[in-house]
């Protein structure tokens, strides 16, 4: 393998780490309340607006508003469930489907409105930078960005399986019937899930956008790719999402450089329809 | 302890439970008899908080709970043993007593509790890193019955908690009811094995299409000509 394969396979795992933790959150909403969350992508964009506006005005790198943004994301996502969500639970998919794709719809045109279709970069000090290792140049800001959404989901992974309520979530996940017997508060616990759904939104934009430039036609593409991404790792796995993530990175990357750009979901799809030939429920999916 | 009147429920047009009374003293068995699809589990649902009664009154203690939602009625010490065990299969038997431990009246105790718990079914206290999906039905409906203690109950209904299990597990089940009695828990039991839930209860219903159509003492019942032919084939 040459020397600039390699290079373009480590770019798209570093990137695809960040893809992983985007779709990390549409995982943990759907493997909790059945409910996808077809805005995903958008709000993702928001998040990257939001680091976007933070750079230009405060000067915060976005490793660093990183963390104001998955708060107030954890805030919205909560406000969210509890307002608009909520009702739909247990309701039919394709009314789920019409709630999730007209807010997206909404989140894009007030984009739109509020900050025209024209790409808005972050320009940090040390944008150009990399590292050498050996045959090997990586940039800075994606081992940063790659990092950085290893340890929010390592944060995550620790919260569910070693926390109270983190557990309490996983047991409505895993019995409804019996989170309601033992008196778990659900919708409380599905409100603090779409937080942390939401929590995962805005740390990934605010990731994706120290090395991609923010836009409001990215939304949607974002949302296909959680999705193929949660499909292939196993729907409601939460290493599934990072690995599924990894894989679409890679691929994208390899497509991208050595045959074109546009055709690089080409090949996700590729991807996500082979895993559903060979294995339905997913890498690290279990069988349903 | 518990009254329960003139309560009706609906799933959508069909009617689950009609002009239902009845009541619970505490520190007694009550034991509520009747075919499939009778209206025992919606009436325990009912109670519980899952299902919204269309018209009627519940009262617990000094509190009316017609329509409160489900973790509230059990924060007030209302426990469920539910048909079917409803464990949780993927969390360990530690998290799913912890579970049973997650409302604010009981958080405090916990760890009495689970002494308690463990004391009670060593077997648990055998398998708590275990996922209690591995565990066998009888282990499993000792879990749902130690989950809801984690819970501090005063009172608990049991929905069908032998159904499913093997006839010296049934024995042992039904043992740990007659005890936790006999320690002072009010109890509400649903039971298909009608002549020993007879014999164990101080009072007993009999449910027909969603009606109370006979309620008298379990000795009572176990005399009735209807129940001994309807329900105890004699």
């Amino acid at each position: 393998m040459t020397a600039i394969t390699l290079n373009i396979i480590v770019q798209g795992l570093l990137t695809g780490l960040v893809y992983g933790l985007m779709a990390l959150g549409l995982s943990v909403i759907f493997g909790v309340m059945r409910v996808v969350n077809f805005a995903h992508g958008e709000f993702a964009v928001v998040a990257m607006y939001a680091a976007f506006i933070l750079f230009e005005r405060l000067h915060l790198d976005p490793l660093i508003s990183l963390l104001p943004i998955a708060v107030a994301f954890f805030i919205l996502g909560y406000g969210l469930q509890r307002t608009l969500i909520n009702p739909f639970i247990g309701r039919a998919e394709h009314e789920q489907f019409i709630l999730l794709v007209g807010l997206a719809t909404v989140v894009i045109n007030v984009l739109l409105i509020a900050f025209g279709p024209d790409a808005r970069p972050v320009n940090l000090s040390y944008s150009f930078d990399s590292y050498d290792v050996g045959p090997l140049i990586i940039d800075k800001v994606r081992v940063f960005a790659a990092l950085a959404a290893l340890a929010v989901s390592a944060a995550l992974f620790l919260f569910f399986r070693y926390t109270r309520t983190g557990t309490a979530i996983r047991a409505c996940a895993d019995n409804l019937t019996g989170a309601a017997v033992v008196g778990l508060n659900v919708k409380q616990l599905y409100a603090v899930t779409f937080g942390i759904g939401f929590v995962c939104i805005g740390a990934a934009g605010a990731l994706m956008e120290t090395i991609a430039d923010a836009s409001p036609s990215l939304g949607p593409s974002y949302t296909l790719m959680a999705f193929v991404i949660v499909i292939i790792g196993g729907l409601g796995s939460m290493a599934g999402a990072l690995v599924g993530g990894v894989l679409i990175g890679v691929s994208e990357a390899l497509a991208g450089f050595f045959i074109q750009p546009s055709m690089k979901s080409m090949f996700s799809f590729a991807l996500l329809i082979l895993v559903l030939i060979l294995r339905p429920q997913g890498l690290m999916g279990r069988r349903l | 302890m518990l009254t329960v009147d003139n309560l009706s429920v609906f799933y959508g047009d069909a009617q689950a439970l009609d002009d239902v009374s009845l009541a619970v003293e505490a520190g007694t068995i009550v034991a509520i008899v009747g075919a499939n699809g009778a209206g025992k589990t919606s009436l325990i649902r009912t109670i519980g908080g899952m299902i919204k009664p269309a018209t009627g009154r519940i009262r617990f203690r000094d509190q009316e709970i017609a329509g409160w939602p489900s973790h509230l009625v059990c924060n007030l010490g209302i426990g469920q043993v539910a048909e079917g065990r409803q464990v949780f299969p993927s969390l360990t038997v530690a998290e799913n007593l912890d579970m049973g431990a997650m409302l604010p009246r009981a958080r405090a105790n916990r760890a009495r509790n689970r002494q308690r718990v463990e004391a009670m079914f060593p077997k648990l206290s055998e398998r708590l890193g275990q996922a209690a999906g591995t565990l066998s039905g009888g282990e499993q409906q000792m879990l749902a019955i130690g989950r809801c203690l984690m819970g501090e109950p005063e009172l608990i209904m049991f929905d069908e908690p032998s159904l499913g299990l093997a006839p010296s597990i049934v024995h042992d089940v039904l043992k740990a009811i007659r005890d936790l009695n006999a320690s002072g828990m009010t109890c509400v039991l649903v039971e298909q094995n009608v002549a020993v839930s007879l014999k164990i209860a101080n009072r007993a219903y009999v449910l027909e299409n969603g009606r109370v159509t006979l309620s008298g003492t379990g000795a009572e019942l176990l005399a009735d000509e209807r129940v001994r032919q309807a329900y105890l084939g004699l």
